[in-house]
């Protein structure tokens, strides 16, 4: 028995991997977490010219499948909203829609100054930053961010689920 | 010049409208009063072949003085594809009455270009098929082209100061919110 212990291969932080059964043992909270941060399914949402950038980081030098990361054409479907652009006052009410649309648990990152603070578009018709209507989870500035940029602040997010709590039942 | 022969013929049948003919490096631009643009750019139509109307938009000329402008006017841009030669038009439009007749039923292409023209300067279209805001939101006060609306507005759109109420009404339903809500 001691020496099947030995052979468990740690896969990640905590989870590890019994070869012979084809198991993985590891406490719910950190399989979750992982599984989560590991399937982040974006919608497919651009707002403006930083939506350019989000296209080519999911192309293929960029391969944001190798963080399973797949673009997801309905909100139902999705769990991350990256808001890639200028977010106007008439396009905001959609957005929070789209969001609405999106099933527990979702995230929200911030792509661009825009998104993130209204940028230079200090006027009448943007909305001053995301955050005025929505949840954001992480931000990215850059106008626009590159598509490393867009990965880093993904990756965030992945470090970010990896760190919470019990975000799967109210009685943890 | 063909243009400026256009711009003499049309101040030879609208006398009291034409107000000013310009020439600039080769483009000839007529001032003219609104009473009689439909008339006018219906003779431009027929008469000259100016089957395609290039551009449409209005302007604000509260900083701008000059002979005969009035605090607005619109500006037509016309090209005759088959005679090559284009006619710049700019109708005044006083600040106490903003409104012109429409040409939407002569050129169609007018249509939102009006519409942009009404929603951003308050320019009234008469015999407009359909003048409600094209940009802005519907329920939008004001029009934001004017040079005297200040640059983040008089105040906040009602449509998001609802989506605000309405993100924190929300927020009960999300994870965080909920538990949250529970304690």
């Amino acid at each position: 028995m001691g020496k099947m212990n030995n052979n468990l291969v740690q896969i990640a932080d905590g989870i590890k991997f019994i070869p012979g059964a084809s198991a993985i043992v590891a406490p719910l909270n950190k399989l979750i977490n992982w599984g989560r941060a590991g399937s982040i399914w974006p919608a497919t949402f651009g707002l403006a010219c930083c939506a350019i950038e989000m296209m080519v980081a999911g192309s293929s030098t960029n391969d944001l499948d190798r963080f399973g990361i797949i673009f997801r054409a309905s909100p139902r479907q999705a769990d991350c909203l990256i808001l890639a652009g200028t977010i106007t006052k008439k396009m905001a009410p959609v957005v929070r829609r789209v969001f609405d649309q999106m099933p527990e648990p979702r995230y929200v990152l911030a792509m661009g100054s825009c998104a993130c603070t209204g940028g230079i578009f200090d006027t009448y018709a943007v909305v001053q930053g995301a955050d005025e209507f929505l949840p954001v989870d992480v931000y990215i500035p850059g106008c626009p961010p590159r598509p490393e940029a867009l990965l880093e602040g993904l990756i965030k997010l992945q470090e970010k689920i990896m760190q919470e709590q019990g975000r799967w039942s109210n009685l943890v | 010049m063909e243009q400026l022969g256009i711009a003499e013929q049309l101040r030879e049948k609208f006398p009291g409208s034409i107000l000013e003919i310009i020439t600039h490096r080769g483009q000839v631009t007529l001032l003219v009063d609104r009473k009689d643009i439909f008339a006018i750019c219906q003779v431009l139509k027929t008469d000259h072949q100016m089957n395609h109307l290039n551009c449409l938009c209005g302007v604000d000329n509260l900083k701008r003085t000059a002979a005969h402008l009035e605090r607005f006017e619109v500006v037509y841009q016309f090209y005759s594809i088959d005679n090559r030669t284009s006619l710049r038009i700019k109708a005044q439009i006083p600040e106490s009455d903003p409104s012109i007749d429409s040409i939407t039923s002569l050129w169609t292409g007018a249509n939102w270009l009006e519409r942009e023209t009404y929603d951003l300067l308050g320019i009234v279209f008469n015999n407009h098929p359909k003048l409600e805001r094209i940009l802005t939101a519907e329920d939008w006060e004001g029009y934001p082209l004017r040079k005297d609306y200040a640059l983040r507005g008089d105040k906040e759109w009602k449509g998001l100061e609802e989506l605000r109420e309405k993100a924190i009404r929300l927020r009960q339903y999300d994870f965080y919110g909920a538990q949250t809500e529970q304690e």
